[in-house]
């Protein structure tokens, strides 16, 4: 077995007096699409600011590619080859939706190749190339984060939410995104409260409560398992069917 | 296959770039509604040109200013002083090149200008450096401590001014073909007004060129909006910032050159004098709003002219009744910068 | 611990016993012993100025600092209890000077015109400062801070203009009602070898109503009212959160505020027989009240005590020794013009950066640090 690409050790965040990470273990494949599962408050965006060093850990630790990144500078982070994709999206919107794009790209120009396959996966975004992004819908905005993410090549990239609050159609049309993405072979850490999209893409799932790892082990087996469902997110597939 | 996903994407309607020109048109209403009353067009010409001048040197003064509070959530009350510190910097220059100030050559006098500006902007950009790291950074995040310091920090640097040039106001006499104006018919222009417009319109046009073309204008642009995203993008947002506030004190020490020669005379409090309308015009502009401070400064001296001239007693309080207008229609001044 | 004296005791314990101190002090007690000295030593030191030491000087030097112990203390209410930095407190303290001056130079010399000029200087500052805090607290407390600055330098540009009202840069001089004149004798012997005449007076009178003004502000801090506003301060949107309006009662701190720094004013103009931008209006009053309220520690009340005392005796007197200091050193290079009297502000600023930086609760925080 191989080191994971990404390794939580005894994770603990506080934020001001509160204490919202109580030892967060978790460890992120190489190549996978790994979903955090949780209710609301249960600790999964706090996750992935401290992974991104938004918020530092108060102890524990954080590997990244071998590499012990719990105390780095969160620009240091991003340098290391994680992208970020907060939920309310981050997306510059007195800045063009190519604008957003440059920045992101932060080596240089986004090559070709890279701009065709992200336009082919975000077609929206050419056509709304040179208008600043505020004018974006809300949809369009969570394409353009993606688009940003990968805009040039990351080790990881770190999404929360990106079906939130969006239509059943668009929610499809980001699920198919995601495919192509795992077909591109980047390893992703997905934060989804939508079952069905999750259990759609995610290779392995962690469920988080109470700002720790409940359970974690590959998607099929939680799919096939109806009651570990019930018991851990009091729900059944079945209702979402 | 981009063509097989089009479908997927909502159907919205093309959206459209919105552009807010409401406050754009009241520069050019504002002219035309105090054209009666101020009644002989000539007469309105200067007030606008003197207007127009006034409004740059404001702009010059205030920019920075906005950009440093919109980029770091910073308020730097002791910004006035590098003002004061630009204008008192032209004495270096001034001191052993008194000669070209009396020459009747305009490129002398000019090349003279330009050199009390590179003084005075290297002078205030050390400084600023010097003040960000000492005064600034060890209050980040709490406003009410970045008000008490940076106070504080212009006291100091007052009282330092005074210790080193003296206490007493130092006259500074414009150069000798700055002096006078331009006839035109019946329309009167000071030159130096003249100057005064073109260097701030150099100054705002190059601005305009940084912000929107460069890569190093867009991470401002950028950071304003939503800093931590810039640092989640890879971006040091420090050094950024750090540049951004030296330029700032640079563009005030400009300021303070182009303000000193306008009054020519040199005080250490002038800084702080013209910081009144310098916070009023961020106020009307809207915090860390590089557009809506220079729309802010020329509507701001365009009025204090007119009313000025129509109802000179109105004058000393029209700069807050523009203000309070201003609040009134819209609270977060004319181009509110969204945030996160 | 238990033989400390009632006033070291910690806070609740006093609360308990409820004593006549602890009411009169809102509960609010000094809780140093160092502290509790120093400010007994204040009060009774300004309570028998008149009587400890002649000629005019001391008792002026007094009665500037019972002033500016209101002054102080009501912009530590807005800047140490709510969080915000006004730079109007000296318009509201020059209003209070001129509505006194103005009525009395204009309506003559009677207690009519002292009650009538102070109502209608009450007045113009609540509505002034209404005006500002709707004008700017809805949006973000830092728009406060920059239009209270214009607002501000509006006033003391209009009261320099207005020179047919206000006397302009010359200021008025004006008589008061004859008990406080000099030349009125309440009793025909001197009391302890002082002559009890109006300008005794006017002291006490000058003593006792910032005297009340100031425990009315301990009080207000001490009240609901003011432990909302440090909720506020603390933590603006979980104050919000909770249901209590901020811009509402930081509207009223500054109102309050407002009013008892107008007081001020009126007592420094009555004190002066005399108001002139100089003395009420001008921005270094503005920065002398911040050297004050944050030397003297910040959220205190007490600190403002100190700080105004410790501030206007080092007006009056350290400046003549930084004189001395400084001639003695003539010949020596850029040192003698640091220590050239007009340079103190230098240093006093240094010492209010420091202050901020290092100690947040001023001279009044240190020494309740010292006694744990």
């Amino acid at each position: 077995m191989t080191e994971p690409l990404l390794h939580l050790r005894d994770v603990h965040t506080h934020i001001g007096p509160y204490h919202i990470l109580h030892g967060v273990d978790l460890a992120i494949p190489q190549g996978e699409l790994t979903v955090l599962l949780g209710r609301n408050g249960a600790g999964k965006t706090t996750t992935l600011r401290t992974i991104m060093g938004l918020w530092q850990a108060s102890s524990g630790q954080i590997r990244f590619d071998g590499r012990d990144i719990t105390a780095a500078s969160t620009p240091d982070i991003a340098r290391s080859g994680i992208a970020y994709v907060p939920e309310a999206m981050g997306i510059f919107t007195d800045l063009t939706v190519r604008e957003n794009i440059v920045l992101a790209a932060r080596s240089g120009p986004v090559d070709k190749a890279r701009l065709d396959w992200m336009l082919g996966l975000f077609p929206a975004l050419k056509r709304f190339w040179n208008l600043p992004a505020g004018n974006l819908s809300g949809g369009q905005k969570q394409m353009l984060a993606i688009a940003r993410a990968i805009s040039e090549p990351r080790r990881l990239l770190l999404i929360d939410e990106p079906t939130k609050g969006l239509a059943p159609v668009m929610v499809r049309s980001m699920i198919e995104a995601f495919k192509a993405l795992k077909a591109a072979g980047e390893t992703i850490l997905l934060v989804e409260q939508n079952f069905h999209a999750a259990s759609a893409l995610g290779d392995n799932v962690a469920v988080m409560d109470d700002g720790r790892i409940v359970h974690s082990g590959r998607m099929s087996e939680l799919v096939a398992d109806k009651t570990l469902q019930q018991r851990l997110l009091g729900l059944s597939l079945d209702a979402h069917q | 296959m981009s063509d097989m996903a089009a479908p997927s994407t909502a159907p919205d309607e093309l959206p459209r770039a919105k552009t807010d020109w409401l406050p754009l048109l009241l520069i050019p209403a504002l002219g035309l509604l105090t054209l009666p009353f101020v009644g002989s067009p000539s007469t309105w010409v200067t007030l606008t040109v003197a207007g127009l001048a006034m409004g740059m040197m404001i702009f010059l003064m205030a920019s920075g200013l906005t950009l440093v509070f919109g980029l770091m959530d910073i308020i730097n009350f002791g910004h006035g002083v590098f003002i004061s510190l630009g204008a008192y910097a032209t004495l270096i220059v001034l001191g052993p090149l008194s000669g070209w100030a009396q020459a009747d050559s305009l490129g002398l006098n000019l090349a003279l200008l330009a050199l009390c500006i590179l003084a005075a902007m290297a002078v205030t950009g050390v400084v600023g450096a010097v003040f960000e790291r000492v005064i600034v950074r060890p209050v980040y995040g709490s406003h009410l401590k970045q008000i008490l310091v940076t106070m504080g920090g212009l006291i100091v640097a007052e009282q330092a001014i005074h210790a080193i040039w003296g206490a007493s106001p130092i006259p500074i006499p414009l150069p000798q073909s700055l002096r006078g104006a331009f006839v035109l018919g019946d329309i009167v222009m000071e030159r130096y007004r003249v100057v005064a417009v073109a260097i701030g319109l150099v100054v705002f046009i190059g601005m305009q060129l940084l912000l929107n073309r460069t890569r190093i204008g867009l991470l401002i642009r950028a950071g304003v909006e939503n800093p931590e995203m810039v640092e989640a993008l890879g971006y040091r947002i420090r050094r950024l910032f750090v540049s951004v506030f030296v330029a700032g004190s640079a563009l005030a020490g400009l300021g303070g050159v182009m303000w000193a020669f306008y009054r020519q005379t040199l005080t250490a409090g002038m800084g702080m004098e013209v910081m009144v309308l310098v916070f009023i015009v961020i106020i009307i502009g809207g915090l860390g709003s590089v557009g809506g401070c220079f729309v802010g400064s020329i509507l701001v001296a365009l009025v204090a002219n007119y009313v000025g001239f129509i109802e000179p007693k109105l004058a000393l309080i029209s700069n807050i009744l523009v203000m309070a207008l201003v609040l009134i229609w819209r609270p977060q001044g004319l181009f509110p910068v969204a945030r996160r | 611990m238990s033989s400390s004296p009632a006033l070291a005791l910690p806070f609740d314990e006093t609360r308990r016993r409820g004593g006549i101190m602890s009411r009169v002090l809102s509960s609010d007690l000094p809780r140093s012993k160092a502290l509790t000295v120093i400010l007994l030593g204040i009060l009774l030191l300004l309570a028998a100025t008149p009587f400890l030491f002649s000629g005019s000087q001391p008792v002026s030097t007094a009665a500037k600092i019972c002033v500016f112990i209101v002054l102080v203390a009501s912009y530590d209410l807005l800047l140490g209890y709510s969080g915000i930095v006004s730079f109007a407190h000296t318009m509201f303290f020059g209003i209070g000077g001129y509505g006194i001056a103005i009525a009395l130079e204009r309506l003559g010399a009677t207690w009519g015109s002292v009650l009538i000029g102070l109502a209608a200087a009450l007045a113009l500052s609540a509505f002034l400062a209404v005006a500002i805090g709707l004008l700017s607290l809805r949006v973000r407390a830092i728009f406060f801070s920059m239009i209270t600055l214009a607002v501000a330098s509006a006033a003391a540009v209009l009261a320099s203009q207005l020179s047919n009202v206000t006397g302009g840069e010359d200021g008025l001089s004006f008589q008061l009602p004859q008990a406080l004149r000099p030349a009125f004798r309440l009793l025909s012997e001197p009391v302890f070898g002082t002559a009890v005449n109006g300008r005794l007076l006017a002291y006490y009178l000058v003593f006792f109503v910032s005297l009340l003004v100031f425990l009315g502000l301990l009080r207000i801090v001490n009240s609901p009212f003011g432990r909302v506003l440090q909720a506020i301060r603390e933590n603006e949107f979980r104050a919000e959160a909770l249901g209590y309006r901020v811009v509402a009662y930081r509207t009223a701190a500054s109102v309050i505020s407002a009013l008892a720094a107008t007081i001020a004013g009126a007592l420094m103009a009555l004190w002066l027989r005399y108001n002139g931008p100089d003395t009420t209006l001008s921005f270094s009053i503005m920065i002398d009240i911040l050297l004050m309220v944050v030397i003297g520690g910040m959220g205190t009340m007490y600190g403002a005590v100190i700080g105004a005392a410790l501030f206007v005796l080092a007006q009056s007197y350290l400046q003549v020794l930084m004189g001395a200091g400084s001639a003695a050193l003539a010949g020596i290079p850029l040192l003698p013009n640091l220590i050239h009297p007009d340079r103190w502000l230098l240093w006093l600023g240094a010492l209010f950066i420091i202050s901020v930086y290092a100690f947040p609760g001023g001279i009044v925080g240190r020494l309740r640090q010292a006694r744990q």
